[in-house]
């Protein structure tokens, strides 16, 4: 397949940076209402890392299906997770997709293929398998993607994984979102070879390392890796190098980070670096995006007060959904 | 039974009747699908020959050979399950499920809930144990009080073939994850005269009383229900009226039948291969203080596994267990 098949055009890069201000806006808000005290919640910060997913959301279809982590609303939400459903998760209501019983780490929403969220670190893999399985019994060319970390990258369960996928020829994208950091430990300093997409060759499947930050080398890579799987062509492992700009988890002071990385990381913010380029390019006017933005937070102020008005459960709830049938009384 | 079927031998094996339910599960639903290490007929149909014929019936996409990869398996029946199929993933022996413990316990539990019941996952985790084989510490450990102490996964192991053939058949058609724990050493037993016919099904959570009696009660289940069987018998010859009920399944367990037997007898024993310590037993014997504390007539007696691991040379092996005298020992302690 030529490499250059897959081009995002103006109306493809404008619409991902529409999922990327979404993301971007979701999750300063998700600091901010926390910070502020009016919203407790455990919360793992994406920032930085907008662009992979709002790629992915673009390429995807809604019957694709995605198992993505506990740092996974970016996932989720560019996969069109629906922000009331999202709120109301997030703050445990009734109202939550999950009833208020998954969370900020297991958020789900089947309609939009989000099948799976999990907090422990490699597990999305092996599920997605799965989920791959049942597409080719289908006979189906949907296509199941799974997202983890850099230091999910040396978790067995992975590994099992690509292996798994490449000898049954599995439509699995393995997208490594490789931000520098797992958990306080940097990627250089843990991971052998410093390079997570050479890895592929030892499956005997294409390992690709793209910039996750620049959006049309990104949906270059990943468009190519989710045509190759449509067409039954086995699985691809992409790592995609983005950087994570604040803590393992809210609250972390993140001092491990270096400074200097830190700053210089943010100073090549890729969301308002694409920005910029749309406006530069004459793709988008300021006026345009200034009206996107601001409907943008205008969904998240509905969301978040709908999520607020919304019921709690109640205790007797625990005895529902462990199993089909009710746990008696 | 007719006069000609007294005098036959009975040649129906537990073995025999977990390949039936395949076949018929298989050729009834589209949506059942297994995997497992060595499962497919290039592979000779899994390490016992329960799958054999099975991928050259139903195609290799149905019955997948799988790496020794136990993480990859159960991920992979987890994930196909979340798509509506109906995965029977065989976890060769118990103890591997040991390196797929995140995937049973932190996933395959714990998805329905998790969702809110967005998502199901709808599993059979066939596995194989138990002693006999001088297997040691890693090939035969009884497993099952850790998964029936995980909410989510349902546990069952049957002592007969006709309850092999029932409980795998209710185990597929559950909605929710089931762990069917088999035991190796008496896969070929030959214990019934027939095979069960393909609408046989054994509720999940319903124990059986396969002896009844009005002086003792043993609660049991697995090779000990086979043991505690016989144990019976030749009590009843000692004149020692002994109720066996085999729970069948462990996690839920059934309650109604379990009290109702002790409050009848209030003499309550309960047996299991797997550690005595923090056992399935505990929790049983817990809820029969708790409910009938001033009808016992004795303190319920617990049989189980040495508090070590299994052992290798035979007679630490034979040591490490109840038997068949221990049983019978404790029948006529607690009965006297």
């Amino acid at each position: 397949m030529a490499e250059k098949q897959f081009v995002a055009d103006s109306a493809v890069l404008r619409s991902i940076y529409e999922r990327a201000a979404l993301l971007k806006a979701n999750d300063e808000r998700a600091r901010k209402v926390i910070l502020s005290g009016q919203i407790a919640m455990v919360y793992y910060s994406y920032r930085g890392q907008e662009i992979i997913p709002s790629v992915m959301g673009e390429v995807l279809r809604d019957d694709d299906t995605i198992c993505t982590i506990y740092r996974g609303i970016h996932d989720m939400l560019g996969k069109g997770f629906p922000l009331n459903e999202l709120w109301a998760e997030l703050i445990g209501r009734t109202t939550g997709s999950c009833k208020g019983k998954g969370g900020p780490m297991h958020l789900t929403y089947p309609p939009k293929g989000i099948m799976v969220t999990t907090g422990i670190v490699g597990s999305s893999a092996p599920i997605a398998n799965g989920l791959a399985w049942a597409a080719q019994l289908d006979g189906s060319d949907r296509v199941s993607v799974c997202t983890f970390g850099d230091g999910a990258s040396n978790i067995g369960a992975v590994h099992e994984a690509m292996n798994l996928a490449a000898v049954w020829k599995l439509p699995t994208i393995f997208v490594c979102q490789n931000n520098l950091f797992a958990e306080h430990t940097t990627f250089e300093k843990m991971t052998a070879g410093k390079n997570i997409a050479n890895r592929a060759e030892g499956y005997g499947i294409p390992g690709v390392r793209v910039d996750g930050n620049d959006p049309e080398a990104m949906y270059s890579a990943f468009a190519e890796a989710v045509a190759r799987a449509r067409a039954g062509e086995g699985p691809t492992l992409l790592e995609c190098m983005t950087f994570r700009f604040f803590g393992h988890n809210f609250g972390d002071d993140d001092s491990y980070i270096p400074k200097e990385q830190k700053a210089a990381a943010m100073e090549a913010d890729p969301v308002p670096a694409l920005r910029a380029r749309l406006i530069a390019d004459r793709i988008a006017t300021e006026e345009e995006l200034a009206a996107v933005e601001a409907e943008i937070e205008t969904r998240i102020d509905g969301a978040i007060e709908h999520a607020l008005a919304s019921p709690w459960p109640e205790p007797d709830d625990l005895r529902f959904d462990v199993f089909a049938q009710e746990i008696a009384a | 039974m007719s006069a000609v079927e007294k005098a036959a031998k009975p040649k129906v094996t537990i073995i025999e009747a977990i390949s039936k339910a395949y076949q018929d599960a298989f050729a009834e639903d589209p949506k059942v699908i297994t995997l497992g290490e060595d499962l497919a007929d290039p592979e000779g149909g899994g390490i016992a020959k329960i799958t054999k014929g099975l991928s050259t019936s139903f195609g290799d996409d149905r019955v997948r050979s799988t790496p020794i990869s136990e993480q990859a398996i159960m991920g992979a029946a987890i994930g196909a399950s979340l798509a509506g199929y109906k995965p029977i993933a065989e976890i060769m022996l118990m103890n591997f499920t040991t390196v797929a413990m995140d995937m049973i316990v932190n996933h395959a539990a714990k998805l329905r809930f998790m969702s809110g019941g967005q998502t199901s996952v709808p599993i059979v985790v066939r596995t194989m144990t138990g002693l006999g084989f001088g297997s040691g510490g890693q090939h035969c450990d009884y497993l099952e009080a850790w998964f029936a102490h995980t909410p989510g996964v349902k546990v069952c192991t049957p002592s007969t073939p006709e309850d092999a053939y029932g409980l795998l058949r209710a185990a597929i058609d559950d909605p929710d994850p089931v762990i069917f724990i088999e035991n190796m050493p008496t896969y070929r037993t030959p214990m019934s005269f027939e095979l069960p016919s393909s609408g046989h099904r054994v509720p999940l959570g319903q124990a059986a009383v396969q002896r009844e009696g009005s002086d003792v009660t043993i609660v049991t289940y697995g090779r000990m229900a086979m043991l505690a069987r016989a144990a019976a018998d030749q009590a009843a010859e000692a004149g020692i009226s002994v109720e066996v009920i085999d729970l069948r399944t462990i996690a839920p367990w059934d309650r109604d039948t379990v009290l109702a037997s002790a409050r009848k007898t209030g003499r309550v024993i309960i047996v299991h291969e797997a550690v005595k310590q923090h056992g399935a037993g505990a929790e049983i014997a817990a809820v029969i203080g708790e409910e009938l504390f001033g009808a016992l007539k004795k303190p319920v007696k617990r049989l189980g596994g040495a508090y070590s691991a299994v052992p290798y040379s035979r007679p630490l092996e034979n040591a490490y267990a109840p038997d068949g005298d221990s049983i019978l020992a404790a029948i006529k302690d607690i009965a006297s």
